[in-house]
């Protein structure tokens, strides 16, 4: 089980979050200026990297806020946790 | 009443002989004290011997004294009889029966009336297993102020010094320092002491999981209140692992044979246990450790003689004191088969060579007991969960920790520290440190080595270990020769499984299932990897795949040419939890019966329950399904429900459905992107249908909005969709749209919803509110009133039918929803107002065409496959409009909502059930599989008897259903089939024409 | 620290119900747990107590701290600014304000039938406070029942089920989070050393009523 460092309430269970997959994957400014290839890369490709992955996490179960976190995928490692709408900061992007 | 305990030596051991305790083994009353275990017990009484084995059937003896036990299981005998239980863990309480097993258990049929519980802990500094590095650590820990939690499986503290009890430690006997520290413990406020408590996992963020056995359960009777198991969730800052090793045996033949034993559970029983498990033995050994054993049965009356498989013999220390104690050793030899089947009668001893073969002729040594040391396995488990590195250490001969996993810390015998003066330094080390990290600080005790001074003398103290992992037979072949006895696997097995090609470590336990056991290995594991470095070569050993837990990094195995690789070469197996069993009990805790998940219920469920409703299931909630009048089935309760609410009156309680208030200057700006269909123009006293897709253009939820104010809006959502709809509200106002000037705040359980729906309805509801303004001109279709109740009660009330019938729905404050459906239930009393449930619901929806999402629709249908493209805006863009060009989206067979009429006009078809072209089935007769497939058309979402209608019907999603409406299909279900008649989704008043009344 | 409706607010609501009647609706309330009384009692005993705290005023307020207009003043209270904190009474006797998210509060009273202020009201005053700053304040009186868990075991119920840390170091008498019980959410306030409220969403009050007494039967 992991502990998640919510960026508003601390560290807390696992159980109290809902996961969001990839972090950093905007919804296109002009969905229709896309070709339909483009739009499918949106709905369905996400990145599956061995180590660091910026995915989203919601606080479900607390402050109901949407954060991301810098997870490492080997190791379940949180090494970076962040409010959306921030940057991941060099010193935030771990090893 | 002692008398029959014929193998208890006089004095000794940490049992109480004031307490004698009977216990029941196979019917037979035997009697020992309390402090024994069923184990110990049974050797005080001179058995050895237990069940059988498994699938060979051989005599099998009690091999062990802890959890790594591979023989003696016994079931206990209860209110719910526990099956697999070692007897040699099992503590000795009055009244406990129990049946020795034959290697494997039954369940009992019978539940189980026990409790079981959980708890949920935090500590500093989380310290598992209490020897005398546990216990250092735990006292280094305490001593800082931090919250410690001790974790030890066994019943007492103490670990190996249980077995040495006059050790001296720290300047008193070992049996005196245990308890000194057991007081200091106890003593500390934020010191939690759990004895009989086995850390089985260990996870991400220090997350340990423990089972602890009440003492209060142990003869098998449920107690009230009281659980009979407990599972600790243990959160810790730092842990330390101080979780000590395991003795391996020999593998030699006929090494199964009762009467062979680990030699440091010969000394456990001799010392803590004042049990004698031999009068003539045979201790033999690789290593330095088996001569305690040879010591205690010495101390104890025995005859004993030692076979040390080293030429050279025990190191000096040890080998002094053997001459000085007068102990018989012969160096270079070994045990090369058992005389016996029952029980050891003697011993077949020889020299053996460097390959373990015989050297000459084998000597028949008469014996009842053979000790075995084959060397030591620090107890990684818990470390190796967390994938801590190991490697193998040649010196030590095992495979110990490379370093402590991050925020962990390692102690003891785990780290191949084989003396206790070494151990309890480490351990204090480790505890100062895990406190210290944890962000307590104090002085290290003063002690006399400190922890670099151990690791420098770990190998010496340890002594050499001959690495002997198989000694020949006197006769060939090795299919006595046991490795994995609880398993019944050989040697001749293991030698089977790199004869098919097995050759990583992980196949060869698959292909023999050596390690499948209760004792997970902790009996053969390193045995059998032994035995492979004897049988493959180092061409072998480069073929497998690396990443097993002790294999080594770099390119495996030696140089080529080299005749023999490493364990390390192979490595360990994967550790996983639960390092010994855990019962599904324990695991479920209280979840169970009508606690298991949480029920839901509405302000108004006293009254469905005191009104004979019949409950539905709906996620959490208990919804009413129908109310049955006496005689009444299920059919005939609807038919009545049903034309009560298309000929007078009926009411629903309608609580269920998710409630989002939400506001902003932009709310309307808002909705308008999620939901297909525009909500920004909607006048403030109006209500619209809205449903809201993914980006992907699939349905996702639906629901009716309420305009409160020119910033304010009331959106509803389906029952099971109130939270997700939430949070999809609060993904995009949060991620993607910040700059919105919007919020949202759940208020589904703020208010009661109770639907009056019929052509009487507004007569109800008139006398309800007598302040509004029912007519039709005075209150429109999809328009809401804020009032005041008769009662005096406020309410909010609006004009929306999930029924296609003139339909008001009354909001009120949770509180007074019991109150209001009751006014309801009298003022429409004279109407015969009827009360229906979710059946109802369904099937007037149903015959109107209105989809359930999650019913008639999965994540794969569009607002268009339901029919409902009017929905679809195309003045303004919304989440997963470009989704409907894409082609796929645009495809002439997508699947669309369609009603299927069944040509047997009583036939229900169930949910589910496929649809065909008629002739597609070729010769398939219903009967097991088809010879090929049968193109699928589509499937029933849902399916009813329409009392309207008269008839059955349901909904399909039918590819391009709309284009064969009028066609008959065939419906494949249950091995049957049934002609069907697709007709248009709505079947009941396609003009709309009865909602306005 | 008392409940006062602002003077200023006219509340439809309350203009259609004269004052000497509303006594009278009050009493037509039913409590989520309200049937659960006597198991209430049974089942509780010296070290551990469960008892309903029925009908308290709740309003959920969306508000972005410094920027919300006259809220704070209406309040009377400053809102709290990080999780666990309380503003105003921290243990639970009279009006309250609980931290739930940066810019989300739950602000909790008492009764209206005993400090005579609608929560309709209540909460209307305090929107109107709001002006038009982002925010909302929403009446949610009857959305969540208050249960208070009593006793010096009261700590080992919960820890029986809630992966929080209870200890006080961590979690302090006055503080209060939002968290999960078994699979249940709830807001967990600490009021005393020994006594807390756990806040249920009414729905689940049966079913947290009977999963705490079944956890307490080990302590009566």
């Amino acid at each position: 089980m992991l502990i998640i460092d919510c960026p508003n309430c601390g560290p807390r269970p696992e159980t109290e979050y809902g996961y969001g997959g990839q972090a950093h994957v905007a919804y296109p400014e002009d969905p229709h200026a896309l070709t339909d290839e483009e739009w499918a890369q949106y709905l369905f490709y996400r990145d599956n990297p061995k180590g660091d992955y910026a995915e989203r996490w919601v606080h479900s179960a607390g402050c109901r806020k949407w954060f991301n976190a810098v997870r490492d995928t080997r190791t379940y490692e949180i090494s970076a946790v962040y409010r959306t709408g921030e940057t991941r900061s060099e010193t935030q992007k771990g090893a | 009443m002692a008398a029959d305990q014929t193998r208890r030596i006089d004095a000794g051991g940490a049992i109480d002989r004031s307490t004698p305790v009977e216990l029941v083994v196979d019917g037979t009353t035997l009697t020992g004290f309390a402090g024994d275990t069923v184990a110990s017990a049974l050797v005080a009484n001179g058995r050895l011997r237990v069940g059988d084995s498994i699938y060979r059937g051989r005599p099998r003896g009690i091999l062990s004294a802890g959890v790594e036990e591979p023989n003696a299981f016994v079931l206990v005998h209860g209110d719910h009889d526990e099956s697999m239980l070692p007897a040699t863990t099992l503590e000795l309480v009055p009244g406990l029966d129990v049946r020795l097993l034959d290697g494997i258990g039954v369940l009992d049929q019978k539940p189980d009336p026990a409790e079981y519980d959980k708890m949920h802990v935090h500590a500093d500094v989380a310290v598992v297993g209490a020897g005398p590095a546990g216990l250092a650590a735990a006292r280094a820990a305490a001593a800082t102020g931090a919250r410690v939690v001790l974790l030890e499986q066994d019943f007492r503290l103490g670990g190996s010094l249980l077995a040495s009890p006059a050790e001296v430690v720290e300047g008193v006997p070992a049996a005196q320092w245990v308890e000194q520290v057991r007081a200091e413990l106890e003593a500390a406020p934020e010191v939690r002491v759990l004895i009989r408590t086995t850390a089985f996992g260990s996870y991400d963020n220090n997350h340990l999981i423990a089972v602890e056995k009440r003492a209060e359960h142990l003869d098998g009777t449920a107690r009230d209140g009281i659980p009979r198991q407990r599972i600790w969730h243990v959160t810790a800052a730092q842990v330390v692992l101080a979780t000590g090793a395991f003795e391996r045996p020999i593998v030699f033949a006929d090494n199964d044979v009762p009467g062979v034993m680990l030699a440091s559970s010969v000394t456990t029983y001799v010392r803590r246990y004042a049990a004698l498990p031999g009068r003539e033995a045979v201790v033999v050994t690789t290593n330095d450790s088996g001569y305690a054993a040879a010591h205690a049965l010495l101390e104890a009356g025995a005859s004993v003689q030692v076979l040390d498989a080293r030429d050279e013999g025990a190191s000096p220390v040890v080998a002094s004191a053997a001459q000085a104690a007068g102990l018989r050793v012969r160096t270079g030899c070994a045990v090369v088969g058992i005389d016996g089947d029952a029980s050891v009668e003697g011993a077949w001893v020889a020299r053996i060579d460097a390959e373990g073969a015989l050297v000459g002729d084998a000597e028949r040594v008469v014996c009842d007991l053979v000790a075995v040391s084959g060397g030591w396995t620090p107890n990684v488990s818990l470390h190796s969960q967390r994938q801590g590195a190991l490697h193998w250490d040649d010196d030590l001969a095992g495979f110990v920790p490379t370093a402590a996993v991050r925020n962990q810390h390692l102690a003891g015998a785990v780290r191949g520290t084989y003396w206790t003066d070494g151990c309890r330094a480490e351990g204090d080390a480790a505890g100062v440190a895990a406190a210290s990290a944890a962000g307590f600080s104090a002085a290290s005790r003063s002690t006399v080595i400190g922890a670099d001074a151990v690791a420098e003398e770990r190998v010496a103290r340890a002594g050499r270990t001959r690495q002997l992992w198989v000694v020949e037979g006197r006769e060939g072949g090795y299919a006595t020769h046991f490795v994995d006895l609880q398993r019944d696997n050989t040697a001749a097995d293991v030698l089977r499984a790199t004869g098919a090609g097995m050759r990583s470590v992980e196949h060869v336990k698959r292909y023999t299932s050596i390690s499948t056991g209760v004792d997970q290995g902790r009996i053969g594991a390193v045995n059998t990897i032994g035995l492979l470095t004897r049988v493959l070569s180092g061409d072998d050993t480069r073929a497998i795949p690396p990443g097993q837990p002790g294999q080594d990094e770099t390119a495996s195995g030696p140089a080529a040419g080299a005749a023999r690789p490493t364990p390390g070469a192979i490595g360990n197996t994967t550790f996983r939890a639960p390092f010994t069993p855990v019962a599904f009990a324990a695991l479920a805790g209280r979840s169970r019966g009508d606690l298991f998940d949480a029920a839901r219920t509405t302000s108004i469920h006293p009254w469905h329950e005191a009104h004979g409703a019949l409950f539905e299931d709906v996620g959490q909630w208990k919804r009413p399904w129908y109310y049955p009048r006496p005689g009444e089935d299920i059919d005939a309760a609807v038919a009545r429900e049903c034309r009560a609410a298309r000929e007078g009156v009926a009411f629903m309680d309608a609580t269920t459905l998710g409630k989002i208030e939400i506001r902003g200057a932009d709310a309307g700006e808002f909705l308008n992107r999620l939901y297909t269909n525009a909500f920004k123009k909607l006048a403030v006293g109006k209500a619209r249908y809205g449903v809201m897709c993914k980006p992907d253009g699939m349905v996702f939820d639906d629901g009716v909005v309420l305009r409160l104010a020119e910033d304010r809006y009331f959106a509803t959502t389906t029952t099971g969709g109130a939270a997700r709809v939430l949070e999809w509200l609060e993904e995009w106002s949060q991620t993607e749209w910040p700059d919105l000037d919007v919020v949202c705040t759940s208020v589904t359980e703020q208010w009661s919803t109770i639907a009056v729906v019929g052509p009487r309805s507004r007569e109800v509801i008139a006398r309800m509110a007598p302040d509004l303004d029912v007519t039709r001109e005075g209150f429109g279709f999809m328009e809401f009133r804020e009032t005041v109740l008769a009662s005096g009660i406020p309410a909010r009330i609006c004009r929306i039918t999930f029924s296609g019938e003139l339909a008001f729905e009354i909001n009120v404050p949770t509180w007074y929803g019991l109150q209001v459906w009751e006014d309801v239930a009298e003022a429409g009393a004279d109407f015969d107002i009827t009360p229906y449930g979710t059946e109802t619901m369904h099937v007037l929806r149903a015959e109107k065409a209105y989809p359930i999402v999650g019913q008639d629709t999965d994540g794969t249908v569009t607002p268009q496959d339901l029919g409902m493209s009017w929905i679809v805006s195309t003045t303004k863009d919304f989440v997963g409009n470009r989704s409907y060009s894409r082609s796929s989206h645009r495809a002439a067979d997508r699947k669309q909502l369609v009603s299927v009429l069944p040509l047997d006009r009583s036939l229900r078809l169930p949910e589910g059930a496929q649809l065909v072209e008629p002739g597609a089935l070729g010769d398939y007769t219903g009967e097991g599989l088809p010879s090929r497939p049968i193109p699928m058309l589509g499937h029933v979402t849902s399916s009813y008897h329409s009392q309207a209608l008269g008839r059955s019907f349901g909904l399909a999603l039918v590819k391009a259903g709309r284009d064969r409406i009028g066609q008959t299909l065939i419906a494949s279900f249950e091995g049957r089939f049934a002609e069907v008649e697709v007709a248009d989704a709505v079947l009941y008043d396609k003009e709309g024409a009865r909602r306005d009344g | 620290m008392t409940m006062t409706a602002p003077e200023d607010t006219t509340v439809e609501v309350a203009a259609h119900v004269p004052p000497v009647d509303r006594a009278r609706v009050l009493a037509l309330r039913r409590s989520p747990a309200q049937g659960l009384d006597e198991e209430m009692r049974r089942g509780s005993g010296a070290a551990a107590r469960l008892r309903e705290v029925p009908f308290l005023t709740q309003v959920a307020i969306r508000a972005t701290p410094g920027r919300d207009g006259s809220l704070t003043e209406t309040l009377g209270l400053d809102l709290p600014t990080h999780v666990g904190e309380v503003a105003g009474a921290g243990d639970g006797n009279g009006l309250a304000v609980l931290w739930l998210s940066p810019d989300e509060f739950l602000a909790v009273g008492p009764d209206e039938a005993e400090s005579g202020v609608s929560p309709e009201a209540y909460a209307g005053g305090l929107a109107e406070a709001l002006g038009s700053e982002r925010g909302q304040a929403v009446d949610v009186s009857a959305n969540r029942t208050t249960l208070e868990l009593s006793g010096s075991r009261a700590r080992s119920v919960l820890e029986k089920s809630c992966e929080l840390d209870l200890h006080p170091r961590v979690f302090p008498v006055g503080a209060a989070v939002a968290t999960l019980l078994g699979s249940t959410g709830v807001i967990l306030w600490r009021t005393g050393e020994d006594t807390w409220r756990v806040m249920p969403r009414a729905s689940f009050a049966t079913h947290v009523v009977r999963w705490l007494l079944d956890g307490m039967r080990e302590y009566r």
